[in-house]
């Protein structure tokens, strides 16, 4: 099962900042730890997350080992246009997970 | 290591005044009872507060899934009998423990889903301490958020609830400590830079940020027991409910959190 909870504010003022908080349900398994009978438990990592507002990129981070299970991204951004957010994950073992968000700007 | 560990351990005890101090027994009074919330870091408490950067949300959400998700040869789902858990669930989890009269024992939250799958969809039992039987739970136990703690009042109970104030008052274990001789008697200090905390249940499964994931209760007390080096127990022992059921009278009138953030 995989979960996002966004947060983006549904309304804003043309020219306001507005924060964007984003969080992502991942294991995040760092490939640094053992079982008990030693075997390496392999790497699980969201590696890439991306926001795009009306299809252009405004935010993008890469993820490494070192980063808590269910990542929380907050970043923020000039609410410039009515319009739509498309956030993307990208990690390990093919895992690619999507969520939108609409914004009405005044 | 391990002698290195146990000199340190009784050290700490010894520095914060753990062991020459007197094991008073007496019961916190209810007027300075305090939530888990309120010994935590204003940055910890405003994960908490907002649903959006609470990863405990996460196990919720997944648990609505679940519910509505059909289960086991009868091919029902949770909502098939219950219909809309924020009607029938509501004030469930701030009574449990509750007795069960088939088994003539209480049960906590997770063995009740448990049975229910069992009684009522003919589905296996969902194992403790993985994420659909966390998930499922806290989502049950969301539906009573801000509710009042408010025991079972079954005149059952009350030989299970004396026999887990019996385990939270008795000395076990090579430090040879008692739950109270933390909780009740030294929850204003600090223990290895951690604030001790009166053992009040109000907001399970909560999101530990320590284990980074969700977990029950019982997870919780099995860590104090292998922190006091006393026998352990399996997960849903009867000891473990029997010290739930304890714990809920003691966080008697207080509002659940579920599901709560600790550090």
């Amino acid at each position: 099962m995989t979960t996002a909870l966004i947060n983006v504010p549904k309304k804003a003022k043309r020219g306001d900042v507005i924060e964007i908080k984003t969080l992502m349900s991942h294991i995040m398994e760092t490939g640094y730890r053992h079982t008990t009978s030693g075997q390496i438990v392999p790497r699980d990592i969201i590696t890439s997350f991306a926001c795009r507002y009306n299809g252009e990129e405004i935010f993008r981070a890469d993820l490494f080992p070192a980063t808590a299970a269910n990542p929380f991204i907050s970043f923020f951004t000039v609410a410039t246009e009515s319009g739509k957010f498309d956030f993307e994950w990208i990690g390990d073992n093919g895992f690619s997970e999507t969520a939108a968000a609409s914004i009405i700007v005044e | 290591m391990k002698v290195a560990g146990t000199i340190t351990i009784v050290s700490l005890l010894i520095a914060t005044g753990f062991i020459f101090h007197p094991v008073t027994a007496a019961e916190i009074p209810s007027n300075e009872r305090r939530s888990g919330y309120t010994f935590m870091a204003p940055d910890t408490r405003a994960m908490q507060d907002d649903d959006t950067a609470n990863p405990g949300m996460l196990g919720v959400l997944d648990g609505e899934a679940l519910w509505n998700r059909k289960a086991g040869s009868a091919d029902k789902s949770c909502a098939d009998c219950h219909g809309d858990a924020r009607v029938s669930m509501k004030g469930v989890a701030a009574r449990y423990p509750a007795y069960d009269k088939l088994l003539a024992r209480p049960v906590n939250l997770e063995q009740r889903i448990n049975l229910c799958r069992a009684r009522h969809q003919d589905a296996e039992p969902l194992p403790y301490e993985k994420h659909d039987l966390l998930a499922l739970t806290a989502f049950v136990a969301e539906q009573s958020r801000g509710m009042a703690i408010a025991p079972d009042s079954a005149p059952e109970l009350e030989p299970f609830v004396a026999k887990g104030r019996d385990f939270f008052m008795h000395r076990q274990g090579q430090l040879n400590l008692a739950c109270t001789s933390c909780h009740d008697d030294n929850w204003d200090k600090h223990l290895a830079g951690s604030a001790v905390t009166q053992a009040i249940p109000n907001g399970y499964p909560v999101y530990r940020l320590e284990w980074q994931s969700l977990g029950s209760l019982q997870r919780r007390l099995r860590n104090c027991i292998t922190g006091m080096r006393a026998q352990n127990f399996d997960f849903g022992a009867q000891e473990l409910v029997e010290l739930e059921l304890y714990l809920m009278s003691r966080a008697r009138g207080m509002p659940i959190e579920t599901p709560a953030v600790r550090p």
